[in-house]
């Protein structure tokens, strides 16, 4: 199984772990699956759409992913706020 | 002693005092986040507040304890699944008229019921099924639904605004709805174009008189606006006084349906209080004549930016309180319907919304 990778708020809303140990073979697939073991994180990551929220990026084994792509038993998946700005 | 709850863009204030004697602010809630709108229940006391993350969303938060404590996440504010839109703000929280039932106005025209108490919620499907919505024109800032009228004791009869698709009534508790713009005369457009029903009408805010609930007062983008028949038509009221007739804020006196408060701004390209004077213009006869009421209020210098969800009251008649908020982190109060102000709190984050229970 995949690992997911939280933190801060996305941490709370998932039993206060970081990491979590997915099935799913598309990033979209591993965060339905987070949201049915934590639904309190529902509408936190995706929105209504599906879609991964404008300012979330989610990284597999350390690069830039949307929520197409594809992910092994094996892979690290991070989903990090985006802090921006100057 | 009076609670003000003050959203700003970087949290939650509540604030406790009496006019003249002093405010003190005893509770910062959600730091670091934008609180759009806060409410307190008074039937069960129960707070509400509404933040919008902007990594996360919007979403409607509860408790009904400590609010420097935990509060919880209230479910269901959310659009259906699987559309084409996602939700962007909720605007504005509502108490209704039947038990437990709480309404929330949002981006995109969207109008949310509760009937538990607002811990969860369901998108109003009368509403946001309407077969013109795909022609709703969003205003400056955004398609969003601001203002909530109910009717005191039928929970059936609600008037709603969004900006910019204009006034919604229904008289079956939400299941149909019907416009409500006959006679609103938008500057902004052509005459002709005012034949399409579809045609932008910007609402900035509509507040009922309790007191005879078929009458309105509607701050419009350059206009000022009074119904008399619960919101199916509309009479020009913006003379008469007035510095500005744009704005956003707009208040009643519950005791007096003759009476409406506002807080003009310049104009739209100029969104600051006219000539460098706090002041806010009261009419007691439902809009034939304004007066400035402003003793206390900066005079000099002062280019405040008042929000459409920054003007509030408590009480009513000689004892009415009135207090609002600017974008420059100051809030007022006065005691006295408006004769005499002083300063509530100062340096706080731009002020989204105030409300005082």
């Amino acid at each position: 199984m995949a690992v997911v990778r939280v933190r801060g708020s996305l941490r709370k809303l998932t039993g206060d772990r970081a990491e979590h140990e997915l099935d799913g073979a598309t990033v979209v697939e591993l965060l339905r699956t987070l949201e049915l073991r934590h639904p309190e994180v529902s509408g936190w990551i995706l929105d209504e759409r599906g879609l991964i929220r404008r300012h979330i990026n989610v990284f597999v084994n350390g690069e830039r992913g949307d929520r197409s792509t594809a992910v092994a038993s094996t892979d690290r998946v991070e989903v990090l706020p985006a802090i921006t700005g100057g | 002693m009076t609670e003000l709850l003050v959203g700003t863009k970087k949290g939650l204030f509540l604030v406790e005092g009496e006019p003249g004697r002093g405010f003190a602010i005893k509770t910062r809630a959600f730091a670091g986040e934008a609180v759009d709108f806060a409410t307190r229940d008074p039937r069960s006391g129960r707070l509400l507040a509404t933040v919008t993350s902007p990594i996360y969303g919007p979403k409607i938060f509860y408790t009904d304890g400590d609010p420097g404590a935990e509060w919880l996440q209230a479910e269901g504010v959310a659009l259906p699944e699987g559309g084409d839109l996602a939700l962007e703000r909720i605007w504005v929280i509502a108490c209704g008229e039947a038990d437990g039932t709480v309404y929330a106005g949002g981006d995109p025209g969207v109008l949310f019921e509760s009937h538990d108490g607002g811990a969860s919620w369901e998108i109003n499907a009368g509403l946001w099924e309407q077969p013109s919505r795909a022609h709703w024109q969003p205003g400056g800032g955004g398609l969003c639904l601001h203002s909530i009228c109910t009717w005191p004791g039928d929970p059936n009869k609600l008037a709603v605004a969004v900006s910019a698709a204009g006034m919604w009534l229904t008289e079956d508790g939400g299941r149909s709805w019907r416009r409500g713009n006959l006679g609103l005369s938008p500057r902004y457009l052509p005459e002709e174009a005012l034949k399409d029903e579809n045609a932008a009408r910007c609402v900035h805010h509509v507040e009922r008189a309790p007191g005879r609930p078929q009458r309105l007062f509607m701050q419009f983008h350059g206009g000022v606006y009074r119904s008399d028949d619960a919101g199916e038509s509309w009479s020009d009221i913006g003379g008469g006084g007035l510095p500005s007739d744009f704005g956003f804020p707009l208040m009643v006196d519950p005791d007096d349906p003759d009476s409406a408060f506002l807080i003009p701004l310049v104009a739209d390209v100029d969104r600051v209080t006219p000539g460098g004077r706090v002041r806010v213009y009261e009419t007691r006869d439902a809009g034939s004549s304004w007066a400035q009421r402003g003793d206390g209020l900066p005079a000099e210098h002062a280019y405040l930016t008042v929000l459409r969800q920054a003007f509030a009251r408590a009480g009513g008649g000689e004892r009415l309180e009135l207090y609002f908020g600017a974008t420059s982190g100051e809030v007022f109060g006065s005691g006295d319907a408006g004769a005499n102000w002083s300063t509530v709190a100062t340096r706080l984050p731009p002020v989204f919304s105030l409300v005082a229970v």
